[in-house]
């Protein structure tokens, strides 16, 4: 359930950013940039300036005009102008986001690798799941059943349950990592 | 048992197809251990059984956390009679198997016929019937939203990331290199520099120019690519490790009716998508596309459990999972129609119409979705397209048929020296160490990378570049023709000769495209997300650019040979060297791929126009043609037959003239069919058979006497009605008779009460006759989606073919090895 809620918030959060992107006109965010190619003896140049899409021409953009008067059309049928707009909230956010997720995750890492252990060892016999690690093997199907019903039962607040939830995971990861990894049964 | 007539002598028969017998493979007990994991989740506390590593569906057939009391089902009263509701659990898959496309879909019309039945009741239930019928087009556009905004992180992500090896931006660390210039005038040949940039030499030495400076970039470039890779490399291992190599092959094999619990799954996702990025910005020569169709296909998963119509139906899920691939190449090219051809012709296995309509509309909702984030700032989806819309002639045919040609070959060789390395990798001591493997990869590739511009930048910029048609405005190494400015007009600028950065260019490029050749072997496959779209398209274009600027220097400097004078004259512009590099993309795409029709459409759309629809086609046909003569598998039929999964190929055919009896199991040296009878084994024989043996499904027979066909019955659904009945009904012990028919025969009352399991039988399994041929049983299979099919003579069962008999009778028949047929 809260599983659900936090999906549905990343959701709505992503559903956001792509509003933000829409939305979002700085405006600073938008530019004319005109680029002209060499003339005559002038080299080429690239102009760039804050103006509306209806000003985005040679004539409004450059300047100072480098050439007198009459070579200014001559000049300007030559450069290219194109008016762009960007927004650079959406990807201040999306960075920040994408850091602090690869951020939590490699605490994750960290913690799971190195902490956990030497939590585990002071805090022993918090959890017997942890002994069933190791040995899925050879059991029968029905037997397995028994025991892990005859254990279901004791099991009832949230904290053994997010206990519960993360054990399994670490199970499945277990799993998928001998099959990809070690017998190279998938994904080779 | 007793034997008669012919069959006598077939004593010992065997149901080795089902049993998992790869020698060196202890595949039976990793069988039993999944069977137990999903076990420990049925009987245990969470109940979830569909997607091991999802929620738990929040039904009332949920017990929660707590003990699965049943309290919540149908009460005691009626837990004799199972044929009201089923019990969770049966009608599931197990991991590894395939699914029975045939009940899916009697399932999900049975369920719309009584939303149907019942909306005509109450108001209701009448919104209920129009809510259901409507929930597909919401899911389609929440796929779109979450695809295209997923996407649209990847992009802005990675090139951000591809940017920070070389150097920072001080006004804001967020902004790539060309952001960071955006507001700055920058000088015209110099038009990358800008003070607000400052490449790592410069930050550390304070200049940028000098040997030492050269060192300290280089140096800095390898320990960046080397850190993200690592980073990658470790993120997968540790926590998804479904997410490394493209996603394509798997995501076909899934379309066609296996189960690969946990591979479409919330943490595939999220590592996938970090990952992806890390791995491209590290500067490997690998691509996103491929994986951004695995990560749409986990977004379509993840979201089909807000809805209980897809969530508990398989085939109507892998509709969803192909709409999603169809969203997924569409974000990745900005080719909507693209998409859901290239959904329809490389990755699904069943489409019907309806899924085309909403392939479409789930590809439209994600390209808008990007383009309304602009993660390139030009409101453009894709980082190379074109614009311009020259004309070509008749004549550059020839050169187009030669760029296909290199294009089949060059995707023959890929394909073959691929495999061949992923054989080693699976197979040697080499794949014991993939962390190092990726690390001295990634070394290599940045070691070789760093000195050569052209390999430096990142491979979508490059094919930018040599996709792009020279302009005045142009400034790039590549554009450097001498140029007469006196006669100009506007950009249209005509054939000129190659001046000496032209000469540069291409030594460096070429260069770039033997390194490209064999760095992509090693890469692709490793243990990091990695895709090969970009990598083909980039070898394609180098060869193409370079043949291009070959022919118009030829046509420039031998203007009045035959051939050109005809069409091309002085101070005209005939020759663009854009467009071989285009068509050399597209060839050897698709000599890797074997894509025809989604190939020429995703480029095309690239280019906005129809005008070079012909000299792609041409390509695409002569290089798919190429190789094909040389190797019939494409690159992702070839990573299938490699992983051995159970994918029957859709578009060949079978041309021997065995019959079904010479592939049916028990062959005359095996053990007899296990069979069950209808109403004379008790609950402990049964068990015994379940345990003793680990085929997924036993046939039940009137008698083992008459063995005339009742019906079928899978060992999955047998396991959990037993263990459910031993707990919740009365009187079930282990001498109960099991029962699969309406009336049961009557008991003396002394003895335990009745176990029916009338509801777990399949009562139409499909049969055939031994004398069948067998091009109408694959036929069968394969149009039907089975699994399994039971082999009758003269209205007597005899036998079973499954989808692994088939498979590996297909493979003996095209001198293959059979034994690499490893899933069921």
């Amino acid at each position: 359930m809260a599983a659900r809620g936090a999906r549905l918030c990343s959701l709505l959060l992503l559903a956001a950013l792509a509003g933000l992107g829409a939305e979002a006109k700085n405006s600073e965010d938008v530019r004319c940039k005109c680029i002209c190619p060499p003339y005559k003896d002038h080299s080429g140049h690239i102009y760039n300036k804050n103006v509306s899409q209806k000003d985005c021409d040679c004539l409004h953009v450059v300047e100072p005009m480098p050439v007198p008067g009459p070579d200014v059309e001559a000049y300007c049928l030559r450069c290219e102008c194109k008016y762009e707009e960007r927004s650079s909230v959406t990807i201040k956010v999306t960075i920040i986001i994408y850091l602090s997720i690869l951020g939590l995750l490699l605490l994750y890492m960290v913690y799971l690798t190195l902490v956990e252990p030497i939590l585990k060892r002071r805090l022993l016999g918090h959890s017997q799941l942890i002994q069933s690690d190791e040995d899925i093997g050879d059991q029968q199907p029905f037997a397995n059943a028994h025991d892990v019903l005859a254990r279901s039962r004791s099991r009832a607040n949230v904290l053994n349950k997010v206990e519960y939830a993360q054990q399994r995971w670490k199970l499945q990861v277990q799993e998928q990592r001998k099959s990809v990894f070690d017998r190279h049964v998938v994904l080779s | 048992m007793v034997s008669h007539g012919r069959w006598g002598h077939w004593q010992s028969w065997g149901l080795e197809a089902l049993a998992m017998d790869q020698k060196g493979f202890r595949r039976g007990s990793f069988q039993s251990a999944t069977s137990d994991e999903d076990m420990l989740e049925i009987a245990g506390a969470s109940m979830d059984f569909s997607m091991a590593d999802d929620d738990p569906p929040l039904d009332r057939e949920m017990g929660g956390f707590s003990s699965y009391n049943g309290g919540g089902m149908n009460g005691t009263s009626t837990m004799m009679d199972f044929l009201e509701e089923p019990l969770p659990g049966v009608g599931t898959y197990e991991d590894f198997n395939t699914i029975d496309w045939v009940r899916e879909k009697s399932r999900d019309r049975d369920r719309h016929r009584e939303i149907t039945n019942r909306s005509k009741e109450s108001t209701w239930a009448l919104l209920h019937s129009v809510s259901d019928a409507f929930s597909g087009w919401l899911l389609m556009l929440l796929i779109g939203l979450l695809a295209g905004s997923l996407a649209g992180l990847i992009d802005i992500s990675a090139h951000w990331m591809t940017d920070l090896k070389e150097g920072v931006c001080l006004a804001g660390f967020w902004f790539n290199h060309e952001h960071c210039c955006w507001k700055s005038n920058t000088t015209f040949t110099d038009r990358d520099k800008c003070p607000e940039w400052k490449s790592w030499s410069q930050l550390i030495l304070g200049h940028g120019e000098g040997a030492f400076a050269y060192i300290l970039n280089y140096l800095m470039y390898v320990i960046w690519a080397l850190m993200f890779s690592l980073l990658a490399v470790l993120l997968v291992k540790g926590f998804a490790p479904y997410a490394c190599g493209s996603g394509i092959p798997e995501i076909k094999t899934i379309l066609s009716g296996f189960i690969i619990r946990g591979y479409l799954g919330k943490w595939t996702l999220v590592i996938k998508t970090i990952t992806l990025v890390l791995a491209v910005s590290s500067g490997l020569s690998l691509g996103k596309e491929g994986p951004l169709v695995h990560v749409a296909c986990c977004c379509g998963n993840i979201l089909c459990h807000l809805f209980t119509k897809y969530r508990k139906n398989e085939a109507k899920r892998r509709e969803v999972l192909s709409a999603a691939a169809a969203a997924g190449v569409s974000v990745a090219f900005g080719a909507p129609i693209g998409g859901v051809l290239f959904s329809l012709e490389e990755v699904s296995y069943y489409f019907p119409l309806k899924t085309l309509w909403r392939s479409f509309f789930a590809a439209l909702v994600a390209a808008f979705t990007l383009r309304s984030i602009n993660p390139f700032g030009n409101s453009r989806l894709v980082l190379f397209y074109v614009e311009f819309h020259m004309p070509w002639h008749l004549l550059e045919l020839v050169p187009f048929i030669l760029l296909g040609i290199f294009g089949g070959l060059w995707g023959a060789f890929f394909i073959r020296s691929n495999i061949a390395w992923c054989r080693r990798r699976k197979t040697t001591r080499l794949g014991k160490y993939p962390v190092l493997e990726v690390i001295v990869v990634t070394a290599i590739t940045a070691i070789l990378a760093f000195p050569n511009e052209y390999t430096r930048m990142s491979t979508s910029e490059l094919i930018s570049e040599l996709f792009n048609d020279c302009g005045i405005l142009d400034s790039s190494k590549l554009c450097e023709y001498v140029n007469d400015f006196n006669s100009t007009k506007g950009d249209d600028l005509p054939d000129r000769a190659a001046g000496p950065g032209v000469y540069t260019a291409m030594w460096q490029l070429a260069l770039a495209l033997i390194m490209k050749v064999f760095i992509t072997i090693f890469t692709f496959g490793m243990k990091v997300p990695s895709g090969l779209f970009i990598p083909s398209m980039a070898v394609g274009a180098i060869a193409g650019r370079l043949l291009g600027v070959a022919v118009e220097q030829l046509a420039f400097y031998h203007h009045d040979w035959a051939i050109f004078s005809g069409w091309c004259s002085p101070g005209a512009d005939c020759i663009t060297p854009g467009l071989y590099a285009m068509v050399g993309a597209a060839a050897c795409l698709g000599g890797v791929t074997r894509m025809t029709v989604s190939l020429v459409v995703i480029m095309f759309e690239l280019t906005g126009g129809l005008e070079y629809i012909v000299p792609l086609m041409a390509a695409a046909m002569t290089s798919k043609w190429v190789a094909d003569a040389i190797g019939r598998e494409g690159i992702y039929d070839a990573h299938i037959r490699l992983n051995g999964y159970p994918f029957l190929e859709a578009k060949e055919e079978f041309s021997h003239k065995t019959r079904a009896m010479d592939v049916m199991r028990p062959r005359k040296s095996d053990p007899p069919l296990t069979v069950i009878t209808q109403d004379t084994m008790t609950v402990e024989d049964v068990e015994t058979i379940v345990t003793s043996t680990t085929y997924s499904g036993y046939p039940v027979v009137v008698s083992r006497a008459s063995q005339r066909l009742v019906g079928f019955v899978l060992r999955r659904d047998l396991i959990i009605s037993i263990e459910n009945a031993r707990k919740k009904q009365d009187g079930i012990v282990s001498t109960s008779i099991i029962c699969f028919t309406d009336y049961c025969p009557p008991l003396p009352p002394s003895s335990p009460s009745v176990l029916k399991l009338r509801s777990i039988l399949d009562l139409s399994p499909f049969t055939v006759t031994d004398e069948t041929p067998m091009e109408i049983v694959v036929d069968i299979f394969r149009k039907l989606g089975l699994r399994q099919c039971l082999v009758t003579h003269n209205g007597k069962l005899l036998g079973i073919i499954t989808k692994k008999d088939v498979l590996k009778h297909i493979a003996q028949m095209a001198n293959q090895d059979p034994d690499s047929i490893l899933f069921n």
